[in-house]
């Protein structure tokens, strides 16, 4: 706190006329790189998140339709393919097998770990957390700041591998040894799985410094009145979020590390009786299901890091657009509790045909099917949210209506999967692709979005265009049906994921027309994204100017003045009377009450 | 020359939209009705009323999908705990897909009904227990049941495999081809050691065990008798590979450095197969479901499913490991008497 005292009476100095009127607020004149590179300030850090992410994203999407026109078309030549993999990988414009299985595992590896989990926790823990719970900032400013520079280091090896000459990591994004272990088993597994592994690392410690931050920082610093039981549903999802990251994360990280082990030190943590290329190796008695075992306890929490935070943000959006207090404010809390406590007893699902006991799969079955519970009851706590509203369409709130449809669509689906016996047959194939692209994929993009388009006159000052944002939602939506919906089909004809072509199958030959359908709509969907990218980059220097709290909101974030402001609130910090759902509350003038008007008489604060 | 118009094109896409974005921002603010509201009431009428038509558009499309492809999924199951598997997807599927119509319907027609209109008030309820108790009730019953019937056919299918009633094999991965071995006269597979591995023994079977003399390894294709359990046991070379046999209902990954095992009971010979899928090419097959390198969308073997009498035939005409490494074994036995 002594650096706030500090930078009060700094004001004078810097006396330039012009910019004290923006600046009206920012007592302490920052160099360029201390505001804007090295920041310890939550709010600059979230949008560092959030750039790199778009970065990050825009890239992954690139990946995802350079390997769409080879399923769609597959063999023939694509100009645009030779232009950005170059001569190596796409001779002539046709795409190298081994590429194509770079460019799926680097697309998933970005998505889930560079966009859905840096990106979207990134962001919006570091946004709201601080300013939703009425603090000055994050606990430890300079943790923060470290997380970001080690997401950023990670996401730039994660980069960069794509340019290294034996191609990047291309056992697929859970890079299951012994194929990532061995070079001669692919040569994605040479240095571009050592630049893997090293970006992991680094992104594991950035995650951790970052989510023991947002912990302590909601455990401690809340303001006074923000008990628990009145924090928004973002800040709970948040905060159970970054729980999850701390104990599934090390994990990862000890799953990393002896895979590096075993393939530069000798070790056999996951190696035996491998015979490749014309050589029996030495390594005996280690086991390749060791590593899907740790590497699924961090995997399937990671679904839920991923979902939790886009949950937690729709809540807050479906409320505030609804103009009604969300449905069953506790029994949220409750399932997001569930939902954490369960993801970390579900991981074997991922398991069931490695061999494993077929009594422990039993295990899982019952797990994985519990959560299904606590699931349920967010996506009707939605819909009776909906019920009865003053619905007021902002593309944040179309994209929060859009992550309950596509919740509740790619959700049914993961019953079937989650059913042992049902997963022999479709296990690996199209139809989990479908599922988990819908319900995790789709789903924490669209929350992503929605937190976008809600905060970004809290981030910039400025509103999005809602226009555009209108065009980009429903094309987008459209797209994400139509990508993955018709995937459910091909995974019951039986296609493997992964696969770099149908033709080698009879089985599969009627799917040419239905993989032209799909990439047809993988390109609008792509295309859409440009409407959101120039929407965003224009509306954050050219947009209409906000308002102090533009969609009506009850919650802390929008009393802070939107000048960007080290410390956040200028005098003292608001206090907390309310819960954050004062919506259209009988008996009040306005239909939101923000958190820090005290009670009237004889009100009920929640 | 074509890059360069495309840059162009797409810089002076970028600065159209720009200016229409300004265009359409000065117009607004001109009619007066910038500052009132974030969301103006015309807009939300415009996302409102888009629900249902994207919901009957959605629908619409899972039908057609649903329509044009029923005849690509996959036929019905050629195995006997496929018909259980199949059944209980389609348990599962009523259920689901109930579930997916209902909150689907709800959600947007609630979008659409409640969208914003002057006058409308949003009715503050925040809670109802019997409400909850219900959405938490019923799915909880309906899920009991899942698990229940889910793991009765699951503990079925994974309980073990007399082998003595069953036709003992072994299913061989590597990058990027399958083996298949038979466990031969003695219907037992021989011990195996990855150090044996060369051009002559591929699978790396350990000759001084007496019951691998009689195993009989092919390639390209493998027949199994109609009606009878084959146990099928796996193992891989290199990397994990799965094998998937979707027309049985089946798959095991196969991992370095362990056997598994799965086992399945035939019932339609390829030849029925054939004639029920009205395609003479039919055939069933192996191919290869886990990640395994540049060829894994390539990897497969041919499954035939014979009468009793066809397969005993072929299995008859195809040579054993004795008589396949003549000398190899003959050394073997020669130390042995010695």
């Amino acid at each position: 706190m002594g650096s706030h005292a500090h930078t009060l009476d700094h004001s004078e100095e810097h006396g330039h006329h012009d910019h004290s009127h923006d600046h009206a607020h920012d007592h302490h004149e920052q160099g360029f790189w201390s505001k804007y590179i090295f920041s310890t300030d939550h709010k600059m850090i979230s949008k560092q998140f959030l750039i790199t992410a778009v970065f990050m994203g825009v890239v992954a999407m690139m990946l995802s339709i350079f390997f769409r026109l080879q399923l769609a078309w597959p063999g023939q030549s694509f100009s645009i393919l030779e232009y950005f993999l170059g001569k190596k990988w796409a001779p002539n414009g046709v795409l190298d097998p081994n590429m194509y299985l770079a460019l799926v595992t680097i697309h998933g590896t970005i998505m889930v770990f560079f966009v859905l989990t840096g990106g979207l926790s990134g962001t919006f823990s570091n946004l709201l957390i601080p300013l939703q719970i009425g603090a000055r900032d994050m606990a430890s400013g300079f943790l923060n700041m470290l997380s970001f520079w080690f997401f950023a280091a990670s996401s730039l090896i994660m980069f960069y591998s794509m340019f290294v000459e034996t191609g990047p990591a291309s056992a697929g994004w859970t890079i299951y040894p012994p194929l990532s272990a061995l070079e001669e088993a692919i040569p994605g597994s040479g240095l571009g799985m050592t630049l893997w592994l090293v970006s992991m690392t680094l992104f594991v410690a950035g995650s951790l410094l970052g989510s023991i931050n947002y912990i302590v920082t909601v455990l401690n610093l809340r303001t006074k009145g923000m008990t628990m039981t009145r924090l928004p549903l973002t800040i709970w999802a948040f905060f159970v979020t970054a729980i999850l990251g701390v104990l599934s994360f090390p994990v990862l990280f000890a799953a990393v590390l002896l895979l590096i082990f075993d393939r530069s030190f000798g070790t056999s943590f996951y190696l035996s009786d491998i015979f490749v290329s014309g050589q029996a190796l030495e390594q005996t008695g280690g086991s390749p299901v060791l590593f899907q075992h740790l590497f699924w306890f961090l995997g399937h929490p990671e679904v839920y890091i991923v979902l939790l935070p886009a949950l937690g943000i729709t809540s807050e959006v479906i409320a505030t657009m609804s103009r009604k207090p969300i449905f069953g404010y506790r029994a949220m809390i409750g399932s997001i509790l569930a939902i954490g406590f369960l993801s970390f007893i579900v991981w074997g699902h991922h398991m069931f045909i490695t061999g494993m006991n077929p009594f422990l799969g039993s295990v899982f079955v019952f797990t994985t099917l519990l959560i299904a519970i606590p699931s349920a009851v967010k996506a009707f706590n939605y819909v009776t949210t909906l019920w009865k509203g003053n619905l007021k369409f902002s593309p944040a709130m179309l994209f929060a209506v859009g992550l309950v449809s596509t919740f509740v669509t790619g959700g049914v689906t993961g019953i079937i999967l989650a059913d042992s016996a049902l997963d022999i047959n479709v296990h690996d194939t199209y139809f989990v692709v479908a599922h988990f692209h819908i319900v995790m994929g789709a789903s924490a993009i669209f929350g992503m979005f929605c937190g976008v388009y809600h905060w970004f006159p809290r981030m910039f000052g400025r509103m999005m265009n809602n226009k555009l944002g209108y065009a980009h939602f429903w094309l987008t939506f459209t797209a994400v049906y139509g990508v993955f919906f018709p995937m459910h089909f091909i995974g019951l004809t039986g296609v493997p994921r992964r696969y770099y072509s149908n033709e080698a199958f009879a089985l599969f030959e009627n799917l040419q027309s239905i993989n032209i359908l799909i990439t047809v709509f993988a390109i609008i969907g792509a295309l859409a994204q440009g409407l959101f990218l120039f929407n965003f980059f224009y509306s954050m220097y050219r947009g209409k100017k906000a308002s102090q709290n533009p969609w009506n909101s009850t919650t802390l974030e929008w009393t802070a003045p939107v000048e960007h402001l080290h410390g956040n609130w200028p005098g003292e910090l608001p206090t907390v009377h309310r819960w954050p759902y004062d919506y259209s509350k009988p008996g009040k003038d306005v239909d939101f009450v923000p958190q820090d008007v005290p009670l009237s008489h004889g009100e009920d604060g929640h | 020359m074509i890059s360069l118009l495309t840059y162009i094109a797409i810089i002076l896409g970028v600065i159209a939209i720009a200016r229409l974005v300004k265009v359409y921002e000065l117009s607004t603010s001109l009619k007066g009705n910038d500052n009132e509201e974030s969301v103006s009431e015309s807009d939300s009428r415009f996302n409102g009323r888009m629900m249902m038509p994207f919901l009957l558009a959605f629908f619409a499309f899972c039908i057609y999908l649903t329509y044009s492809y029923k005849d690509n999924l996959l036929p019905e199951s050629a195995s006997e705990h496929g018909v259980e598997i199949d059944t209980l997807f389609n348990f599962n599927l009523i259920i689901i897909t109930i579930v997916f119509v209902a909150v689907n319907v709800l959600l947007f027609y609630f979008g659409y009904k409640y969208y914003s209109k002057k006058g409308l008030k949003a009715t503050y309820f925040a809670h109802s227990t019997k409400l909850e108790l219900i959405w938490t009730i019923v799915p909880a019953i309906f899920l009991a049941v899942i698990i229940i019937y889910g793991l009765a056919v699951w503990n079925k299918i994974t309980s073990p495999a007399d082998p003595n009633k069953a036709v003992v094999m072994e299913l061989f991965a590597e990058q990027f081809k399958w083996t298949a071995r038979y466990g031969g006269s003695d219907n037992t597979l021989g011990e195996t050691n990855y150090k044996l591995t060369a051009d002559m023994n591929p699978l790396a079977i350990d000759s001084t065990d007496k019951h691998a003399w009689d195993d009989k390894i092919v390639s390209g294709e493998f027949h199994i008798p109609v009606n009878k359990t084959v146990l099928m046991y796996f193992r891989a070379k290199d990397v994990i590979h799965s094998a998937y046999m979707p027309h049985f209902r089946a798959q095991m990954n196969c991992v370095p450095g362990m056997r598994t095992e799965f086992h399945f009971t035939p019932t339609i010979t390829t030849a029925q197969m054939k004639e029920k899928t009205k395609n003479p090419d039919f055939d069933y097959v192996l191919l290869c479901n886990k990640i395994c390198g540049s060829t894994h969308w390539n990897m497969q073997m041919k499954i035939i499913v014979d009468s009793p009498e066809d397969y005993a035939k072929w299995l008859a005409e195809q040579k054993t490991f004795k008589e396949k490494n003549m000398a190899q074994v003959n050394l073997v036995e020669n130390i042995a008497i010695k």
